[in-house]
């Protein structure tokens, strides 16, 4: 029952942030909004028993991802105005669509009920059963292949995003170190050879 | 497998059937650190190594032919006839395309190796996706091959209208992604599986098939494919995505990742949720008419080529699903016969504007094709084959294909689709047959020399008369479509 009471709350929260996170009208608000989302998304998990989950989700997107948002957010210059003006156009046709879907997600889900096979109780674990081995020996021997996908997905992203963003620049002053290292000192300096004035 | 035990045999039991896989992304990594030695005047050995190892990874899937389906690697990867033919017809489409890119990304100063590099893992997430046996390899592979086709969309980077497109494609992507992932863990909700196998076997339960959580989760897992088959309603991104990006990625996402759009909805559809065929027969059917109409009759208002080569996507995403709604192995492997003789029409129409742009001009305006058999008589001839062949006339490829899905609709008594799949066609042939006069009927505005290397010509000619050969003598391919899907 407790656990329940405690779904339904971070649950509900869930839903509100993730409401404020497109409504709001400070882009900031919405980051640290998501942030929200995420924080419940992972109580969530740690109610469902999957600690190990829960608190990378916290680790990896609150601490990293969401950080590093929130300063892309900061550092753009977004025209509110003109954004918000924009929406404002579509926000009869946006509601309606997202009512009719809602409904029809609510009419099947909880009307209807969405019976099966997987929507039985977990068995309860033992007290001393540990997600993170448990997700550790399957990513390394049952799920290697998929891991080693994702491993390539990650490494698209990384050169994606090289390839999307290193621009050299043209009649820019880089450096070229090993040249600043090898520089002797007759390419610096010049001795000219002056004859000296005479006395007058 | 318990738990907590390490067992090794999971790790690489059956290992050797992604063979070519594995040997792909080794190639893609290599050339990725090759190219860095490689100076601007060397870059086109990298293109050079693709193609070689896209030729050699084909011959890879090819040697080791396979009888009925091989399950690896604890389920989560499936080898059949159907995922070698859609693998090996995928590398070469993608051979053939590196080969019609290379002149026009050099000539447009965006020759880099990473052009090949992303290509290669697409190809990579193709193949992943091809022979998936599970749901998690199954979104893996759509999202490494999507990821990819993201970045290099916007590989211009000095281009605003590529960036542009390249925003769209990625948020209407990531939403359909979302879209999909939803309905599959719906899927798993109900079924309690992962594995295609496993969601087949709970699904064919009498006590689940007409259960309303299946119908909810196929109802998303529809939404995602058509998004990525670009069918309508779902087919926003494709006209603006196609124009917007450079030629030389227009054609890889026309081409190769409709193969792709198709093994990702005969996996999900047929082999997972056979058992729901009537309830997505419907919905198809939907998204068939739709597409064939729109499609079609938008087409006729195009003046882009790019763009009317979108809408025509659009009316031949809606052919192919006609022969998957059918339901039938006779629906599945007409289907598949469209798909690839699509993907090969496909590849050589976009060649054809490879080959005509210059420094400067894109030739991708229906009236720079104006009098080209006074400029070049043996490549408007290639033209015509390409555009009779999308058109549908007999003697051509696409008369069989269409042909091909029409009777699987008839055989399963649809007879009113089959009569609104003829009409569009017709409708369709307008627009194609327009390019056809405009070529041979009108006055050449534009009297440059037509360029391109002579590998790229031959490839082109070759491409094109594959289409009008296999229009002419279908039955091997007819065949071979068979035999992957009994």
């Amino acid at each position: 029952m407790f656990p329940t009471i405690l779904f339904f709350i971070f649950a509900a929260v869930l839903i509100g942030a993730a409401l404020g996170v497109i409504l709001s009208r400070n882009p900031v608000y919405s980051a640290l909004l998501l942030v929200l989302c995420f924080f419940n998304a992972s109580v969530i998990w740690v109610l469902l028993d999957a600690e190990f989950l829960g608190i990378v989700l916290v680790l990896v997107y609150v601490g990293a991802v969401m950080v590093l948002f929130l300063f892309v957010v900061m550092m753009l210059d977004l025209n509110l105005e003109r954004l918000r003006r924009e929406f404002a156009g579509y926000w009869p046709l946006t509601v309606a669509v997202a009512g009719f879907a809602v409904f029809a997600m609510i009419n099947v889900i909880v009307v209807k009920h969405l019976g099966g096979a997987g929507l039985q109780t977990a068995p309860a674990l033992a007290a001393n059963y540990s997600n993170t081995r448990t997700l550790g020996v399957e990513l390394f021997t049952r799920y290697a292949y998929p891991s080693q996908v994702a491993a390539l997905i990650l490494l698209v992203a990384s050169v994606a995003a090289i390839v999307l963003t290193l621009r050299q620049r043209k009649g820019g002053k880089p450096q070229d170190i090993a040249q600043q290292v090898a520089v002797r000192a007759k390419d610096r300096v010049r001795i000219v050879k002056m004859a000296s004035e005479k006395k007058l | 497998m318990t738990a907590g035990v390490f067992n090794p045999g999971f790790f690489n039991s059956g290992l050797a059937y992604a063979w070519p896989e594995i040997f792909l992304s080794l190639a893609a990594c290599v050339i990725l650190v090759l190219d860095l030695l490689l100076n601007d005047t060397q870059r086109r050995w990298s293109g050079v190594l693709a193609v070689v190892s896209l030729v050699v990874t084909a011959v890879l899937v090819l040697a080791h032919p396979v009888a009925t389906r091989v399950v690896a690697l604890g389920g989560l990867f499936e080898l059949d006839r159907m995922a070698q033919i859609l693998k090996a017809v995928t590398l070469l489409t993608v051979a053939a395309v590196f080969v019609y890119s290379t002149d026009y990304l050099q000539r447009r100063d965006i020759f880099k190796g990473e052009y090949f590099v992303l290509g290669l893992f697409a190809t990579v997430g193709g193949m992943v996706l091809i022979s998936a046996g599970s749901l998690i390899t199954l979104y893996l592979g759509l999202e490494l091959m999507s990821l990819c086709l993201y970045a290099m969309v916007a590989f211009d980077r000095d281009s605003g209208i590529a960036a542009e497109s390249a925003i769209k494609y990625f948020v209407l992507g990531s939403m359909a992604s979302g879209t999909l992932l939803y309905g599959m863990s719906i899927i798993y909700g109900v079924t309690g599986s992962l594995e295609l196998a496993g969601i087949a076997g709970v699904a064919s339960n009498a006590a689940i098939a007409g259960n309303i959580g299946l119908l909810f989760g196929v109802a998303f897992l529809i939404v995602g494919v058509g998004f990525k088959f670009g069918a309508v309603p779902f087919h926003m991104w494709i006209p603006d995505v196609y124009e917007g990006s450079p030629t030389s990625v227009t054609v890889f996402i026309g081409t190769a990742s409709k193969l792709a759009a198709f093994a990702l909805a005969m996996r999900l559809l047929p082999e997972a949720l056979g058992a729901a065929q009537t309830d997505w027969s419907q919905m198809l059917a939907v998204l068939a008419v739709l597409s064939m109409a729109i499609g079609n009759i938008v087409a006729i208002a195009q003046t882009n080529l790019k763009r009317m080569l979108a809408y025509s996507t659009i009316s031949h995403v809606g052919f192919v699903l006609l022969g998957i709604l059918s339901g039938t192995a006779q629906g599945y492997q007409a289907s598949m016969f469209y798909m690839i003789s699509y993907v090969i029409v496909a590849a050589g129409a976009f060649g054809m504007i490879l080959l005509l742009a210059r420094e400067g001009f894109e030739a991708d305006k229906i009236t720079d094709f104006k009098g080209l058999n006074a400029r070049s008589p043996w490549f408007a001839g290639m033209m015509a084959i390409l555009m009779f062949s999308l058109a549908g006339l007999p003697p051509f490829i696409g008369f069989w294909a269409k042909l091909g899905v029409i009777q699987a609709v008839l055989g399963v008594h649809f007879t009113w689709l089959a009569v609104v799949a003829v009409l569009f066609s017709v409708v369709g042939a307008f627009f194609y047959l327009r390019i056809v006069k405009l070529m041979y009927f009108d006055e050449p505005t534009d009297t440059a020399v037509i360029g391109g290397s002579v590998l790229m010509r031959t490839m082109l000619s070759a491409n094109a008369l594959l289409a009008f050969g296999l229009g002419v003598i279908p039955g091997s391919l007819l065949q071979i479509c068979q035999r992957a899907l009994q």
